[in-house]
């Protein structure tokens, strides 16, 4: 067998703190300094430290462990099944060198539509029917069309890069793994909008993110990458309300981190007043390869009103942890137990068995294992109760009870919450309490319903989106566990 | 002369209601002999939208929407008291019952309280939600003032107050979610901070016990909640109400 011409060492977070620094010293004393290259997120986080091995024939070979001990297969449906489009240079560009960014394409989209028109520049970005990322799905050429047509010469661009869902990372290994990606989808959108002012909001408990943001930044201001767009890294202090638009812009100010009501809404006035086009992180970073390939190859996959590929993190009672990209509509089944791998067997042997998928985080939903078939697109999994939201995925399985599930979301958005408006405030505390007695088996009937008529209060009445999307745990695993709070009551149950 | 500015016609409660183009649904609602419930709203200052008392039902409109931020458009079809708008109002002030520590018999502004008044007006006798009986402090340090953290319901107005019609910004709010708590200067002891001018606006615009004169004894406080219109239109209208 011949061997390697090069490694790729993983040295994204989750990897650095399975040793990555151990594997990549051991491969360097073994193969020297000029045949490994430091790289972003090679996906299957749960095995990691990885490094994937490039034959001379193509042939890549990828191994987990800090001797690098675990062959993996990548001919296992786990990667096999991705379709990379977001994540097509993580893994194999080295995010601290801008050469090699532009080796492998990196701002090329950008050069191009800086020759077009900033009309056209939507109009493609309309045809690929991209949907925010973020969570919510508004069309994004829409949203870019409308900043587009504010009047006025000074017009910002902002990043939301403040992910802070429990079970979501996907962001983060976009910024770590390919941040020239990120400043390249913000540019574009800079020069299709009008803007000459770009921020990126990150929260401070990112800091290889920040750390090679800023140099990505540096690098890419002194070589002229981004003439004309001054960008610029906010810090946040990692407050989850900050990921609500209004609440971050308040932050990128100075100010307290709390949202205001809309209208106005940040397209028309935002921040300083000036209009402006706040998209997530993984938005940002499809846009080059839309740019790049065209509007009608991004909408050519997906589903009807789901176009493109998204980025989910996978985790909790599953096989293979880590990163996966796929088309919009894969089913819940196929992620979870074809790449998956399903949920792992318990020590005593047996089979372990999915209960449900939480996706969404704190303001989605559980998909229980009946409803696996469910696509995986906006409109599937809303009709479930649940959302997209940003991508975190979470397996479920018999081991947990689902008022101990909803109690935790609910523990998030009382520790979360900025306090402005009074039922996110004070109503997720009652919620948590109510909640409480589920777990520990004291409810009573009408804790039931108090807990069910709070949840619509809390829902309907809450300022942001983070206390309107509170109670949605609850309310999902109401919908399709009741059995479970209802055995609460009983004092019985499993 | 001043020219009238153009004016739209929207439905309240089922009775026709014109109002300035520039209007907030407040304005109409009150425009029209009517009343919501407010509790972080007062006249002079920049609405917040915090209490969430103030929601109205527009009709083709998914969301329930706070009167005292929204503009109100022609046609506009609005109500102001369905039974789901009854019954969250309730919920809401049992919610601020149980937040804080609000015994009425023993507090300054018994008899003159806004949250006393909202409770009487929803018909709130009891509370559902267990009291969390919150552990806070009073802060006394002030010569002529004290600020009772007990009875302190976030709905700001003393921190817009002081930074929008005073300018001294003493007031702002700090900590997050429950622990939220409103802070003098940089987080000290209030009669430490030397922005303090001692005008006393907050304790005017405070709508229930928790900001109060130290000559105060239960019952005897008298809030000027119409201080912050007046100042707010002396300076921009120059009309003094008091002349």
């Amino acid at each position: 067998m011949k061997a390697a011409i090069s490694w790729r060492c993983c040295d994204a977070t989750s990897c650095r703190a399975a040793g990555a620094a151990a594997l990549r010293h051991s491969l360097v004393a073994q193969h020297g300094a000029e045949r490994v290259k430091s790289v972003g997120c090679l996906r299957l986080c749960g095995q990691g430290p990885l490094a994937a091995a490039d034959h001379e024939d193509g042939r890549v070979e990828l191994f987990g462990g800090v001797a690098a001990e675990r062959q993996l297969d990548p001919q296992h449906p786990f990667f096999t099944l991705q379709r990379s489009v977001v994540l097509e240079r993580c893994g194999l560009v080295d995010p601290g060198c801008l050469e090699d960014a532009l080796a492998q394409g990196a701002y090329a989209a950008l050069a191009v539509c800086r020759q077009l028109a900033p009309k056209a520049v939507v109009e493609e970005l309309e045809r690929s029917g991209l949907r925010g990322r973020g969570g919510a799905g508004y069309p994004t050429g829409r949203k870019w069309q409308l900043v587009a047509a504010q009047p006025g010469s000074s017009k910002v661009v902002v990043c939301n890069a403040d992910e802070g869902d429990p079970g979501a990372f996907m962001d983060r290994a976009v910024l770590e793994g390919d941040p020239h990606r990120l400043l390249e989808g913000m540019a574009i959108a800079a020069h299709a909008v009008g803007a000459n002012e770009g921020y990126i909001y990150v929260r401070a408990e990112y800091p290889l993110a920040i750390e090679r943001l800023r140099g990505a930044i540096a690098a890419a201001e002194a070589r002229g990458l981004l003439a004309g767009f001054a960008m610029q890294l906010r810090i946040g202090a990692g407050a989850y309300v900050c990921g609500e638009e209004t609440a971050l812009l308040h932050s990128i100010e100075g100010g307290r981190g709390t949202p205001r009501p809309r209208p106005p809404y940040p397209a028309v006035s935002g921040l300083w007043g000036l209009p402006t086009l706040i998209n997530n992180v993984e938005t940002f970073a499809a846009v080059p390869a839309i740019l790049r390939q065209g509007g009608a190859w991004y909408g050519a996959m997906g589903t009807a009103t789901s176009k493109g590929t998204k980025v989910f993190a996978l985790s909790g009672a599953i096989t293979h942890t880590g990163l996966i990209e796929v088309e919009m509509g894969t089913s819940l089944r196929t992620i979870v137990e074809t790449m998956g791998g399903g949920v792992p067997a318990n020590p005593n042997g047996s089979l372990g068995v999915v209960k449900a998928v939480q996706t969404g985080g704190p303001s989605g939903g559980c998909v229980p294992a009946a409803l696996l078939d469910t696509p995986v697109d906006y409109e599937g999994l809303q009709a479930l109760g649940s959302i997209m939201g940003s991508g975190g995925m979470v397996v479920i399985d018999e081991s947990l009870a689902m008022p101990e599930l909803a109690r935790y979301f609910m523990g998030f958005c009382v520790a979360e919450s900025c306090g402005k408006c009074l039922p996110c405030r004070a109503g997720t505390v009652q919620l948590e309490q109510l909640l409480d007695r589920f777990v520990e088996r004291r409810a009573t009937g009408a804790d039931l319903v108090q807990l069910e008529q709070l949840c619509g209060m809390v829902k309907a009445t809450s300022l942001c989106g983070l206390g309107q999307s509170a109670p949605n745990p609850v309310l999902s695993t109401l919908r399709f566990f009741r059995a479970e709070y209802e055995a609460a009551i009983a004092g019985a149950g499993p | 002369m001043t020219q009238a500015s153009p004016s739209i016609t929207l439905q309240i409660n089922g009775q026709p209601c014109t109002v300035a183009a520039d209007a907030t649904l407040l304005q109409a609602i009150r425009s029209a002999g009517l009343q919501v419930p407010t509790l972080c709203h007062l006249d002079g200052l920049t609405p917040v939208g915090a209490c969430r008392l103030c929601l109205v039902d527009l009709e083709g409109h998914p969301k329930l929407e706070p009167a005292c931020v929204t503009t109100a458009a022609e046609g506009m079809v609005v109500h102001t008291h369905t039974p789901e708008l009854e019954s969250y109002r309730r919920m809401a002030v049992e919610l601020f019952f149980a937040e804080g520590n609000h015994v009425c018999a023993f507090c300054v502004a018994n008899g003159a309280c806004e949250l006393q008044d909202v409770a009487v007006e929803v018909g709130m006798d009891h509370s559902r939600f267990p009291y969390q009986y919150p552990k806070r402090h009073v802060d006394a340090s002030h010569a002529l003032f004290g600020l009772d953290h007990h009875r302190c319901i976030l709905c700001t107005r003393c921190v817009r107050m002081c930074d929008e019609i005073e300018g001294a910004h003493v007031w702002d709010v700090g900590y997050r979610g429950s622990a939220c708590s409103i802070i003098a200067g940089l987080d000290q002891p209030w009669g430490e901070v030397e922005a303090c001018t001692s005008c006393g606006k907050c304790v005017d615009a405070c709508p229930t016990g928790a900001l109060f004169r130290k000559q105060d004894a239960t019952a005897e406080k008298q809030p000027h909640p119409e201080r912050a219109q007046q100042l707010a239109e002396a300076r921009t209208d120059r009309r003094w109400h008091n002349q």
